[in-house]
């Protein structure tokens, strides 16, 4: 699975990792040359990540600026309905070629030089390419159909834009697997509309994150609002999914509590507590999908998340930024025919996620806890055996499975 | 007739009441700077200008910033930090039927535990303020920062 194109650090990095999932080191959080390795063999290796919605680009011309890694990519909407994306760097001297964040384009011209570039990012022009009056110019020998930025394959699913460099990477129902496709069908079975973007700058490796999402062990027990008001419990009824390689996941949170349950104050827990809301508004949920699923999480190996806690919807785009920083993208998201109620309902929901959210905030600074408490450790190991060792999908949510999950895929597509 | 002066030093006193009450971490008088019925919300000036209505912080009730303030106290896990807002002289755009409409530019310093500071939002808030006698109160209060990002968390409102 991971890229044979092996770059020069593959002697050096990763030694010493002992084979398994349940003991991870902490230099994988701190060393530059994971991080760059992790450019070439995942970001430019063989998965498929999210760029965009269809809805953000919706016609003809449009395009979205967004990122695979670290690598600049411009999503673009092209004839017939067909999508584009090719990296966002001039094939002449390297500027980017779009830099707003979207616009609606007939075709893409570097502010540097002027070399122009179709919708599908293919070079058309170069200005002065036969010089000036005779002299200067490019070589008789520059042919444009050599030059260009490097283009993406790109599927969709759900009204979601993914992409990969890679001529390597399955098609992309085959690297979701079909339970991770139904989950996302599950909640984009209509269109969608955003109604909200924020970044979320966060203090830690991008890999921190990616477990935080995965880990279903920490939800009510960091969080005190979810406990509390059971909008998951590890007594509620659901589960994790994890794909058949371990890469892709959904939990489950089905139906709510409705009996006291003494599980969490019997172990002295403080996310059981007696805070209780002067305006329940917030917690005014309706069942919108006819299942009962008050919560699901599912994350696409390597970076993206889609979320649904009640009628929040979101979709979180992990964008590292070096080894210990990254960007989380918030794109808040309704259904293009909801009511205006339902509207002001996820209006309101969203207060649990985000930079502010009730729930969220906590997972911002929980992975800047753990990249400042490892800062002179990075030998040493995680424990990570709630559930066992193994990454198949369980009928709990008191395991670490989905974690394991992304260290097996993790481990596969690095060589380490 | 010309109360534009007065109306103004009223609305420059209660933002300097508001900040002061943040600042000082004196959050649980925060909600009494609105009105039972009111919005308060957090966006970005992206945000704004597409028209997304959703906000970091949404509120249609003075009920719920109690509640936001409950959970901060309470609930939520987050270090230790404290903001010093400055805010700008307020923009009076319309005044009618006893809701003043202004706009305010305000700046925030967010200092760590560690003594970290950064510069952690800059913005407006455009307001709607309950002005007919008495302490005058927020209707409304959108807070809109001028950057789409916001660092770590955002556990104290703005």
């Amino acid at each position: 699975m991971a890229s044979a194109a092996v770059d020069q650090h593959a002697e050096t990095i990763g030694a010493g990792w002992a084979p398994g999932l349940t003991r991870v080191p902490y230099w994988l959080y701190q060393d530059p040359a994971i991080q760059r390795a992790e450019q070439q063999r995942i970001f430019q290796g063989p998965a498929w990540h999210y760029l965009c919605l269809e809805a953000d680009i919706p016609n003809h011309g449009d395009y979205r600026t967004s990122f695979i890694g670290e690598m600049p990519v411009i999503a673009v909407r092209g004839a017939a309905g067909s999508i584009h994306a090719f990296e966002n760097r001039c094939a002449h001297r390297g500027a980017l070629i779009a830099f707003e964040d979207a616009g609606t384009v007939k075709d893409f011209t570097c502010a540097y030089h002027a070399w122009r570039y179709d919708l599908q990012g293919n070079l058309c022009s170069v200005a002065f390419q036969h010089g000036v009056g005779g002299k200067g110019g490019m070589a008789n020998s520059f042919r444009l159909q050599d030059h260009g930025p490097r283009k993406l394959r790109t599927a969709t699913i759900g009204g979601l834009v993914f992409a990969t460099l890679s001529p390597d990477a399955p098609d992309l129902l085959d690297y979701l697997g079909p339970e991770i496709a139904a989950r996302i069908r599950r909640v984009l079975h209509k269109p969608v509309e955003v109604i909200g973007r924020f970044i979320q700058p966060l203090p830690n490796n991008w890999k921190l994150y990616v477990e935080n999402v995965k880990d279903t062990y920490h939800a009510s027990l960091l969080h005190l609002f979810f406990a509390t008001f059971r909008i998951t419990r590890l007594s509620q009824a659901g589960g994790v999914t994890v794909s058949r390689d371990g890469a892709h996941h959904a939990s489950t949170t089905i139906g709510r509590v409705e009996a006291q349950d003494s599980l969490y104050q019997d172990q002295a827990l403080r996310s059981d507590s007696a805070f209780r809301l002067h305006d329940p508004s917030l917690l005014d949920a309706v069942d919108e999908f006819g299942d009962n699923i008050q919560l699901q999480i599912l994350t696409v190996f390597p970076t993206m998340v889609l979320q649904q806690i009640h009628n929040c919807l979101a979709v979180r785009q992990i964008v590292p930024r070096g080894v210990d920083a990254m960007d989380l993208h918030w794109t808040y998201i309704g259904f293009a025919d909801d009511t205006k109620e339902m509207r002001t309902r996820r209006l309101k929901q969203a207060n649990l996620v985000g930079p502010a959210g009730y729930v969220s905030m906590e997972d911002g600074c929980i992975g800047g806890f753990v990249q400042r408490g490892v800062a002179a450790a990075g030998e040493a190991l995680s424990v990570i055996e709630m559930g066992g060792a193994t990454a198949e999908s369980q009928p709990t949510r008191a395991t670490e499975a989905a974690v394991r999950g992304f260290w097996q895929t993790y481990r596969a597509y690095m060589g380490l | 007739m010309d109360d534009g002066p007065a109306t103004l030093f009223r609305l420059a006193a209660l933002n300097s009441d508001y900040i002061a009450c943040i600042d000082a971490d004196r959050l649980e008088e925060w909600p009494d700077f609105f009105l039972d019925d009111c919005l308060y919300k957090i966006t970005t000036a992206d945000n704004h200008r597409h028209g997304y209505a959703a906000g970091v912080i949404y509120a249609d009730s003075r009920a719920m910033l109690r509640d936001r303030v409950a959970a901060l106290r309470e609930a939520n896990i987050y270090e230790r930090h404290a903001y010093r807002h400055i805010v700008g002289m307020p923009r009076i755009e319309a005044e009618a039927g006893g809701i003043i409409s202004a706009e305010t530019p305000f700046l925030v310093i967010r200092t760590m535990r560690d003594g970290r500071m950064d510069i952690f939002a800059a913005g407006r808030y455009l307001d709607r303020v309950a002005d007919s006698g008495g302490t005058p109160r927020f209707a409304e209060r959108i807070v809109v920062c001028d950057s789409p990002r916001f660092d770590t968390l955002l556990a104290i409102p703005l």
